[in-house]
């Protein structure tokens, strides 16, 4: 019994069995009905062992979508502990878990996966690839994130969750202060997730820089293809940081180093240095995809080419170079004085700059453009308004003097989620809106969608503007409770309200799925929305060698010219095509990185032994393996292009 | 699948010439993660605590001799890389071998030199200075011993496979691997050793 009492929850409350026995049932209920169906099999061959770019992405994105609704839960249980004063639905320490889980997991298993999972769908389309450079690894990338964010989500549910906010400043983090394995979670969840995201950003380097069509010079990529360039370069440099300060972390709490302690010569301080010199070029690599997603949309749905192609270049390898000279604007109360202070305001408001060039970049696209006001061009409106509100929120804080009135504010938190928000997630729901018929091969619909855009706009305004009064007025953050003498009550309740509405908004986006799932006519075309790059040039839905023959390209438009200037894209015979093969590996490897971590977590060293040799194993295995993949033969691919194009003119 | 016959055998496929471009960018990466953890240790030098400091417990003798193992082994995994582009596996399989065999005596020295610390008083738990000093020296070490596993299996193929488009670019990039070893070597030997010494 002693052995198991360590997975006992510390802190339990009525919430977290509930949730306990909603995670236990629908995991029956998902073993139950697959095993029903009888849909193991299929499982496996077609989805769990591929090493398919478009399903991993498309795993990618599910999983994102499941993470946004769990740390959306945690939000909107937060809004409602601080709906009005002195309120006890949460208490302490169950607010200090709350906050922690829903920042981790919306920017590292939500914005990040989604993120990962365009890219992965869209790049190789873009570029008239067929699959990525290392098809193999891509899926180990995403069987790691899938170890990952399982870990982080089981928690709270097994011997409690990490409640040092998603920062995770030591000496808080340290043994001392927060005492269950919780912080243990956090370093092996972000650790394991953390190298495939480092493998994805080699992938894609390599795939984007060796993997295009015949004519298409680096500077005729289309934009969301170089945003992804330049994110997976700014991945590459920073996730080695964070790898770093996770395995110093977990020394200090659990080999009793003192890297991080105040005695025996540790520095507090470096956790935060190590951090943010990750997290803050983490905050570009989340944002620049998104703009990536804004050019293609905004172009598209103005249809006119993206205004200032070279500036948009540009202007994303000046913010991928300045994001790793800015991380100690997070932290610049905590005493470096004025000169390093001074330097660190400077190169942070100096940021603003080539990001202002890209709004003007957007709207001078627009300009005499003939725009249709479709979902995904909506979030791409509402974008460049509220984005400039939280970019100038953002210059007032990289004012080191003045930031010493709003750190550690809400008014901070309006800021992030200002930025956030309007950035990264109206750039993925536009994205997921414009790629829908690639993906799926159906439309989704546009008026429910319309609805979903004006109730996430409006809540999000009422949700996040009050924060900036309160915050100005001295609200902390991250503080549970509040008395009624501070005045803050409306403006929380009003917040509450809003997050409300972004509820509504997300269970509308849902329930769009739903139905155009069941009443969507499945006649799209290859081309629905009248667009302008490579992607559109294939067939609907993608055969899984994505082009018959490899398309031959003249300009970062190469679609929009082959229909209106008469390029001819596809000019070889079809020829046999070399695929990879599946394979079972990743997953595998993948599982017993969870066992790694999951008895890392506790202690269990058996477990840690056994999982390494287990790893290792897997390894040694793939470097004796022969796998050559296999070839496409001509006549399959001839038969697979004549039913799709029945289908597609059929359907035109 | 097409083979390019002009270029070494390593480059001759385009899956090769991408898993090398991979590995040198796997290699800048690893480049952000010697550079954090040299960052961080010279933030924590001196902080000693109640422990011993670099000065007072590093020995010259086991480090001149691992710099000179892995100088050396980088030398012979040299030899290993143009044996095999001139087409001789003997030689290659020689080389190769003897490379591995100076790893597994430079990390029977670090393991020697770890007893050493650990018997004048320096473990992990000492002062911030032994965590980052024996964080730095065994991400290092770890190295190795990953290289010592991966080389072993790059020998059975060849021995078993001969050059193949696959073996050769395997091998290839495991010399990229092994000279990056060295290098960081020498930058630990440089600024963590003779810093410390001085």
């Amino acid at each position: 019994m002693e052995f198991f009492e360590r997975f006992a929850i510390p802190h339990p409350s009525p919430l977290i069995y509930a949730s306990m026995v909603a995670i236990g049932l629908t995991m029956i209920a998902i073993v139950v009905g697959i095993t029903y169906f009888k849909k193991w099999g299929y499982l496996w061959r077609e989805w769990l062992t591929t090493v398919d770019h478009k399903r991993i992405g498309m795993m990618y994105i599910i999983s994102a979508l499941l993470m946004l609704f769990r740390g959306g839960a945690d939000a909107v249980m937060m809004r409602l502990q601080t709906a009005v004063p002195d309120n006890t639905f949460l208490d302490a320490q169950h607010y200090n878990e709350v906050f922690t889980t829903h920042g981790v997991v919306m920017i590292i298993f939500m914005a990040m996966a989604f993120i990962i999972g365009m890219m992965n769908f869209v790049v190789p389309l873009q570029i008239g690839a067929r699959d990525v450079a290392f098809p193999r690894l891509n899926a180990i990338s995403f069987w790691l994130y899938f170890a990952g964010a399982m870990l982080f989500n089981i928690s709270f549910v097994i011997g409690g969750s990490p409640d040092a906010g998603w920062t995770n400043y030591f000496p808080l983090a340290g043994t001392e202060f927060s005492e269950t394995v919780g912080v243990n979670y956090y370093m092996w969840a972000l650790q394991i997730s953390g190298i495939g995201t480092l493998m994805t950003g080699i992938n894609f380097i390599v795939t984007i820089l060796k993997m295009r069509a015949p004519g298409m010079t680096l500077m005729k990529m289309p934009m969301f293809t170089w945003s992804a360039l330049i994110t997976n370069v700014i991945i590459v440099f920073a996730f080695p940081v964070l790898t770093i300060a996770l395995l110093m972390g977990t020394l200090d709490r659990q080999f009793g180093t003192h890297f991080f302690a105040s005695t025996n010569g540790g520095m507090d301080m470096l956790w935060a240095n190590l951090f943010w010199v990750w997290g803050h070029p983490e905050v570009y690599i989340l944002i620049l995809p998104a703009f990536g997603i804004y050019s293609e949309v905004i172009s598209t749905f103005s249809q006119r080419n993206l205004y200032g192609y070279k500036s948009m270049v540009g202007s994303m390898v000046l913010i991928s170079f300045m994001s790793f000279l800015v991380w100690v604007h997070h932290f610049f109360t905590m005493g470096h004085g004025p000169l390093v202070n001074g330097i660190f305001s400077i190169t942070t408001m100096a940021i603003a700059v080539p990001t202002g060039i890209k709004i003007f970049n957007w709207l001078l696209t627009m300009w005499k453009g003939k725009i249709r006001f479709t979902v995904p061009m909506l979030y791409s409106v509402g974008f460049i308004p509220l984005f400039t509100i939280g970019g100038v929120t953002g210059v007032m804080l990289a004012i080191a003097s003045a930031d010493y009135q709003y750190h550690n504010t809400m008014f901070l938190v309006a800021h992030f989620h200002n930025v956030i928000i309007p950035g990264v997630v109206f750039a993925m729901l536009a994205g997921l809106t414009y790629w829908w018929p690639k993906m799926f091969g159906f439309m989704l619909n546009e008026r429910i969608g319309k609805w979903g855009f004006w109730f996430l706009t409006v809540g999000f305004c009422l949700a996040f503007f009050p924060m900036y009064i309160t915050g100005l007025d001295g609200q902390a953050r991250r503080m549970y409770t509040y008395s009624e003498e501070t005045g803050f009550g409306p403006l929380n309740m009003l917040s509450f309200f809003g997050a409300g509405l972004m509820a509504i908004a997300f269970i509308l986006i849902v329930y769009n799925v739903y139905y155009s799932f069941r009443y969507a006519p499945r006649n799209v075309g290859q081309d629905p929305w009248n667009a302008r790059s490579l992607e559109w040039a294939t067939p609907n839905p993608v055969p899984h060698y994505n082009f018959s023959v490899t398309p031959v390209v003249n300009s970062s438009e190469a679609f929009w010219d082959s229909k209106k200037n008469g390029h001819q894209l596809f000019k070889d015979k079809i020829d046999k095509i070399h695929m990879p093969n599946n394979s079972g590996l990743p997953i595998i490897i993948a599982g017993l990185f969870f066992v790694f971590g999951f008895s890392f977590v506790f202690g269990i060293w058996v477990g840690v032994i056994a999982a390494a040799i287990g790893i290792f194993g897997c390894m040694a295995y793939r470097t004796f393996e022969k796998d050559h993949g296999h070839y496409i033969p001509v006549e399959e691919i001839q038969e697979t292009e004549m039913k799709l194009e029945v289908r597609n003119n059929e359907n035109r | 699948m097409k083979i390019d016959n002009t270029g070494p055998l390593e480059y001759s496929t385009n899956q090769n010439q991408m898993n090398i471009l991979g590995f040198w960018i796997f290699l800048g990466a690893e480049i952000m993660l010697f550079g954090t953890l040299f960052a961080s240790y010279f933030t924590l030098e001196n902080g000693v605590g109640s422990g011993p400091s670099g000065a007072e417990v590093f020995e010259i003798t086991p480090v001149l001799l691992e710099t000179i193992i892995l100088l050396t082994s980088s030398f012979t995994i040299g030899l290993a890389t143009h044996a095999m582009r001139i087409n001789h596996k003997k030689a290659t399989l020689v080389f190769l071998g003897i490379t591995l065999l100076l790893g597994l005596s430079f990390l029977s020295v670090e393991i020697y030199e770890f007893i050493h610390y650990y018997h004048v008083g320096l473990t992990l738990q000492t002062s911030a200075f032994s965590a980052i000093l024996l964080t730095t020296l065994g991400t290092h070490g770890a190295h190795v011993t990953f290289g010592l596993f991966w080389g072993l299996f790059i020998f059975l193929q060849i021995k078993k496979r001969g050059f193949t488009p696959e073996t050769t670019n395997k091998s290839f990039i495991f010399s990229l691997y092994w000279h990056f070893l060295d290098v960081v070597w020498i930058f630990i030997f440089s600024f963590i050793y003779l810093k410390g010494m001085m």
